[in-house]
């Protein structure tokens, strides 16, 4: 993934905000994975909402709090943006690849809360607030800019 | 140095997720003895009775835990406790309360009743290992009733009967008493265990908790 030319005007500003959203989704869900391994994984608990959602079965895989495969994936865009915003053009279709995957678990997370848990967790909607907006920014930066950077070229 | 500052940004950015992390942790952590061994309510409801029992009905240590079928915790603290119950013979006896989480978990309550109609035909424990054993298989079904009926025939029990029974006002009176203990106790979740009497703290929900905790309550009972 050899540099190529930083990126510029319209596209850098949308790298650095993909990487300031990614650190905010980085924070909740760091905090999540500490709620889960602190407590919530070791005890059901009448109080319903985040309780009942971080609680339920879905918010482990294999042992693991789903959580943290979630800190992993907004580590993994914030990488991914800061490289693109130095101008590693590799970066930028692993990032489409990576938000993509994101965006199809966040709509399965936001089915379940919706439809099999009837919960609602504030923090992990947030999250879901964030991957959408990440899949809005990597769709505006694909589609509507090529013919910008053709220009800039 | 330029070529080096995003692998420098990403590192920083590492760094800082993993101490702040850490320190949430730290901090997050349950105090080590904050609600370990406190003492039960003195004037706690007395649940469904006679309760459910597994062991020497006059063991010097009594386990009792109230749990929810359905709820993933206490299908994880199913294998440890048998082992314990092995472990300790005739020195401890086993008490499960029912305590269906009904609101979290959609086959919670129907559970607790399938174990209490099995246990009116003198098949309580086996049908409580059954639906935690097998927890997987149907804590996602669409309809619990069918599954747990399947379960009463494996067991060889009546099924018509179990069937009657399950939505019967035995079952149900037996899970709302022993719901009843279990709040006038203070118990807010699943699972939650007492030693004779004394509450399990979550830090020491493990089987090496559990065993120190009956080790000192055998202790303190002279034997």
């Amino acid at each position: 993934m050899p540099p190529v030319l930083p990126a510029r005007g319209g596209r850098r500003r949308l790298y650095l905000l993909t990487a300031l959203l990614s650190l905010v989704g980085l924070g909740d869900s760091i905090y999540l994975t500490v709620k889960h391994l602190t407590g919530q994984s070791v005890r059901c608990t009448i109080s319903t909402g985040c309780d009942a959602v971080l609680a339920s079965a879905y918010a482990s895989v294999g042992g693991f709090p789903l959580a943290a495969f979630g800190a992993l994936a907004y580590f993994a865009v914030f990488s991914l943006a800061t490289l693109a915003l130095f101008g590693y053009r590799g970066a930028r279709m692993l990032l489409l690849i990576i938000v993509g995957l994101m965006t199809l678990m966040t709509l399965r997370l936001l089915y379940l809360q919706a439809f099999v848990l009837q919960a609602y967790c504030e923090f992990c909607l947030l999250s879901a607030l964030i991957t959408l907006s990440l899949a809005g920014l990597m769709l505006f930066s694909f589609l509507p800019q090529r013919h910008r950077d053709s220009e800039e070229r | 140095m330029k070529r080096n500052l995003p692998l420098l940004i990403i590192g920083t950015v590492l760094l800082a997720a993993l101490i702040g992390g850490g320190i949430l942790y730290n901090r997050s952590k349950p105090a080590p003895t904050a609600d370990a061994q406190k003492p039960q309510a003195a004037n706690s409801a007395p649940g469904a009775d006679p309760p459910r029992l597994r062991g020497n009905a006059n063991a010097p240590v009594m386990l009792e835990e109230f749990g929810d079928f359905q709820c993933p915790p206490c299908g994880l603290l199913h294998p440890e406790l048998k082992e314990i119950e092995k472990q300790y013979g005739d020195k401890l006896v086993v008490s499960f309360r029912q305590f269906p989480l009904a609101q979290l978990h959609k086959h919670a309550y129907d559970a607790a009743r399938a174990a209490e109609a099995a246990g009116l035909q003198g098949k309580f424990w086996e049908m409580h290992d059954m639906l935690y054993e097998k927890q997987k298989e149907w804590e996602f079904a669409v309809d619990g009733r069918t599954v747990f009926t399947d379960y009463a025939r494996t067991l060889g029990l009546d099924v018509e009967r179990f069937s009657r029974d399950i939505g019967g006002d035995v079952a149900t009176g037996r899970v709302t008493l022993d719901m009843r203990r279990g709040k006038s106790m203070g118990v807010m979740g699943t699972p939650t265990v007492f030693i004779n009497g004394k509450l399990v703290g979550e830090k020491d929900m493990t089987r090496a908790g559990l065993t120190m905790l009956i080790d000192a309550a055998l202790k303190a009972k002279g034997q």
